[in-house]
């Protein structure tokens, strides 16, 4: 069984890496000071560097100590510069790395390079011999480079269309076959270097100076991220975890289309040996409502209405129907394929690239999306023609699909079923455009959308809910439960007081909860896959908001801080936990989980009264 | 000499060798961007100088159709081979010729000897232009065969 098999011990914990980006593309760093994922020139690029997915094929970057150290990690405060203390037995260093930020004057007034990952090396005591490892393998390995050293000008290989350069005041060089280089140097006490690896489609490429230079954008990195969060309008409690995974979904956004994609990575598994590895680094509509939610209670009014325009641009390819992801610029193919060649994260084969779910039936997207659009018009959001006209369409397919079977939020392979989840989003979808067309004005024919709303209420009351369990069930006519379940309540179907919820609740923290964290169905439940996975994080931090709203604060409190404890050093979250490690699965770090936590810490502190100004403007009852 | 055709000619051979060239950056066979390389020794903005980078461009391949005209004027003949025979001298220039002296005359070109400075950062083009690729000779040749090509085959003689 997955859980059984052997853990490959050159593979660190997939909570061991921390994240740093620049809204276009992103890159994980182990403790290590290894950069083992890189995907260039956008997030869903293939890789240039893979070791996360093989070490021995993948390609990394490595600068770190040469000989025994201790890692402390941190995120330079309200930035997404990662920061590295190691200390040696013979003094001590820290690594910098980031990708820098450049704000629109300074882009205009200066060259930069097109994509840049900066590597400040300070010795801070003593003196640590450092090493350097660099072995590019692009397209996810199936490329083996032939460097060339071109002296001040860098070293240089071709990878995919662009061209990868490497600027080090480190010492360094090829090695024997040419397919990487490598260095050690001696750090002493005050000393800094710098080293910048840089991708250029456009020729001629800009050459990244390093020294003074380095440092200032080092600097004008920090503050880029600085000024952005502080833009963070939350002032309720746990601040500091919401402001981190507000930079966190910053990092996960694709700047250029307003694009949110669900994680960075592709193929870290839900159990360790497992099959459940799946390609996350496209933008699934499911996440709108919640992801608009959160922008704009934190006060990104300018994020969150970028995610809406490209969702209705993203969507024009597939229009009225709704497909349930696309990619950063709303293309709507996305074929699944396996690479044979990687020998997947500490053996979890196989590795996938694209996503199937692309082709499944998911009727609760429409709720989401129409749940986003509400919130954009309560902020004072207009629609075009077009807009209006998609919004009609969408409600029109509801009317027409919402009787047929699915594959519901959890995109089982097992084939379709009436999920209860996904009629009750069909609910939302209609009640929502009948509320833009009532409250705001939208000319669109809601007549029979309030007929079908009613219906389905009837239909989900009548067969989603178990008088014997006294439960709404997972699927209708069923007689399980799935922690999907609890959104019903959060997208204002149901109140979270509601005896049938609050039994539902009771239910689904029975049976699928362990502590804090709940799994998002029964082991049991066939999903056409081996069974074995974690506990969802975001299912935990929903169940945190349907205990608040439930009246239950104190323990939502003390769940949502036994939850906080899950993250990694650096304050970032998988998609899964392992409930007996604590350890992270699945990709990583998930947007998901992130807007899991910053929505439940708003829930807990409108439940609190201590709500900012710009949070108490939003009158959405699903809130 | 026909002005009429070397500005309508020229415009059009102009056009077919960006096309040719972009084509080439699509299919991954050069990263050289023309207009872009043009462009940034007026400006570091990148979008304006690709914007620039055109407009030089295209009046580059005004002044050389005047040059092609002139040939095909003084040999009282115009066909599209002896154009095509021009545009591969033409691309021997600019890549043999040209390319290696351009880091001297573009202000943000940094050298192969020195490497980049705080005012000098562009990736400079080295011989035949390989460090942007190394089809980059063969893209610039069949671009600048096709430019004369055309020139020759469609200007007529004053």
């Amino acid at each position: 069984m997955a859980e059984d098999a052997r853990r490959d011990e050159r593979y660190p914990d997939i909570g061991d890496y921390a994240l740093i980006g620049n809204c276009r593309s992103a890159a994980l760093i182990a403790k290590d000071g290894s950069l083992d994922w890189l995907c260039w020139p956008r997030f869903d690029s293939p890789s240039i560097f893979a070791a996360l997915l093989d070490t021995d094929c993948g390609g990394r970057f490595r600068v770190g100590p040469a000989g025994p150290y201790r890692a402390v990690r941190r995120y330079l405060p309200d930035t997404n510069i990662l920061e590295t203390t190691f200390t040696c037995p013979s003094g001590i260093i820290v690594l910098r790395d980031l990708m820098p930020v450049a704000s629109e004057t300074e882009q205009r007034a200066s060259l930069l390079p097109e994509h840049e990952i900066l590597r400040e090396v300070e010795g801070r005591a003593g003196e640590v011999e450092i090493e350097v490892v660099y072995e590019p393998r692009p397209d996810y390995g199936r490329e083996t480079p032939r460097l060339v050293d071109r002296g001040p000008l860098g070293i240089v290989c071709s990878a995919g269309r662009g061209s990868l350069l490497l600027r080090s005041e480190l010492p360094l060089h090829l090695t024997p076959d040419r397919a990487g280089a490598r260095g050690v140097a001696r750090v002493r006490a005050g000393e800094r270097h710098y080293l910048s690896l840089s991708y250029s489609i456009e020729g001629p490429a800009v050459l990244p100076n390093l020294g003074p230079l380095a440092a200032g954008r080092v600097a004008q990195t920090a503050r880029w991220w600085r000024e952005w969060a502080e833009r963070c309008a939350y002032e309720g409690p746990y601040r500091a975890a919401v402001v981190r995974s507000a930079l966190a979904l910053k990092l996960m956004t694709y700047a250029p289309s307003g694009a949110v994609i669900a994680a960075p990575t592709t193929s870290l598994p839900e159990a360790i040996g497992g099959a459940r590895n799946w390609d996350y680094r496209y933008c699934w509509l499911r996440d709108a409502s919640l992801t608009v939610r959160a922008l704009f209670a934190l006060g990104y009014g300018e994020e969150a209405t970028a995610f809406l325009a490209w969702m209705l641009h993203a969507t024009r390819l597939t229009r009225p129907e709704l497909q349930v992801v696309y990619d950063v610029f709303g293309e709507a193919r996305l074929p699944e394929r396996e690479l044979s060649h990687l020998n997947g994260y500490a053996e979890s084969r196989p590795v996938r690239i694209g996503n199937g779910a692309s082709a499944q039936l998911q009727l609760d997207v429409y709720g989401d999306v129409a749940d986003a659009a509400l919130r954009f018009a309560v902020r004072g959001g207009h629609f075009d023609r077009d807009s209006v006209r998609f919004l009609a369409g969408l409600g029109q397919t509801v009317c027409r699909r919402w009787r047929e079977p699915d594959e519901g939020i959890w995109e089982v392979r097992a084939g379709r079923s009436h999920h209860t989840q996904s009629k009750a989003l069909c609910w939302v979808a209609l009640d929502r455009l009948i509320r833009l067309h009532d409250e705001h004005g939208l000319d669109i024919e809601v007549d029979r959308f309030r007929e079908e709303r009613d219906a389905i209420r009837t239909a989900i009351e009548e067969r989603g809910f178990n008088e014997r369990l006294g439960s709404y069930t997972r699927v209708f006519d069923g007689a399980d439960v799935d922690a999907s379940l609890l959104l019903l309540p959060l997208y204002g179907y149901v109140t979270a007081t509601h005896p049938r919820m609050q039994a539902t609740s009771r239910r689904i923290l029975e049976t699928l909860a362990q502590g804090p964290l709940v799994h998002r169905y029964a082991r049991s439940t066939a999903d056409g896959l081996a069974p074995g996975e974690g506990a969802f994080g975001i299912c935990s931090f929903w169940a945190v908001e349907c205990r608040a709203r439930a009246g239950d604060l104190a323990g939502a409190t003390v769940a949502f801080e036994q939850l906080l404890g899950y993250a990694n050093d650096v304050g970032l979250f998988a998609e899964e936990i392992d409930p007996k490690t604590g350890a992270a699965l699945g990709n990583f770090p998930q947007a998901f989980t992130h807007i899991g936590l910053i929505n439940a810490a708003l829930t807990l502190a409108e439940c609190q009264q201590q709500v900012t100004p710009a949070d108490r403007r939003l009158p959405v009852g699903s809130r | 000499m026909n002005w009429g055709g070397v500005i309508l000619w020229g415009f059009v051979g102009t056009v077919v060798l960006t096309t040719l060239m972009s084509g080439s950056q699509a299919l991954g066979l050069t990263r050289m961007n023309l207009p872009y390389m043009l462009g940034t020794m007026l400006t570091p903005n990148r979008d304006r100088a690709k914007l620039v980078g055109f407009g030089l461009h295209l009046i580059n391949g005004w002044l050389f159709a005047i040059v092609y005209a002139a040939a095909f004027d003084s040999w009282g003949r115009a066909t599209w081979w002896l154009g095509a025979g021009i545009g591969l001298v033409h691309a021997l220039f600019v890549l043999a010729a040209a390319t290696p002296v351009l880091p001297g005359m573009h202000p943000r070109m940094a050298s192969e000897q020195h490497g980049p400075t705080p005012t000098r950062e562009l990736e400079p083009p080295g011989f035949l232009a390989l460090n942007y690729g190394r089809r980059t000779p063969v893209s610039v040749l069949v671009a600048h065969l096709a430019y004369g090509a055309i020139l020759g085959a469609f200007y007529n003689l004053a």
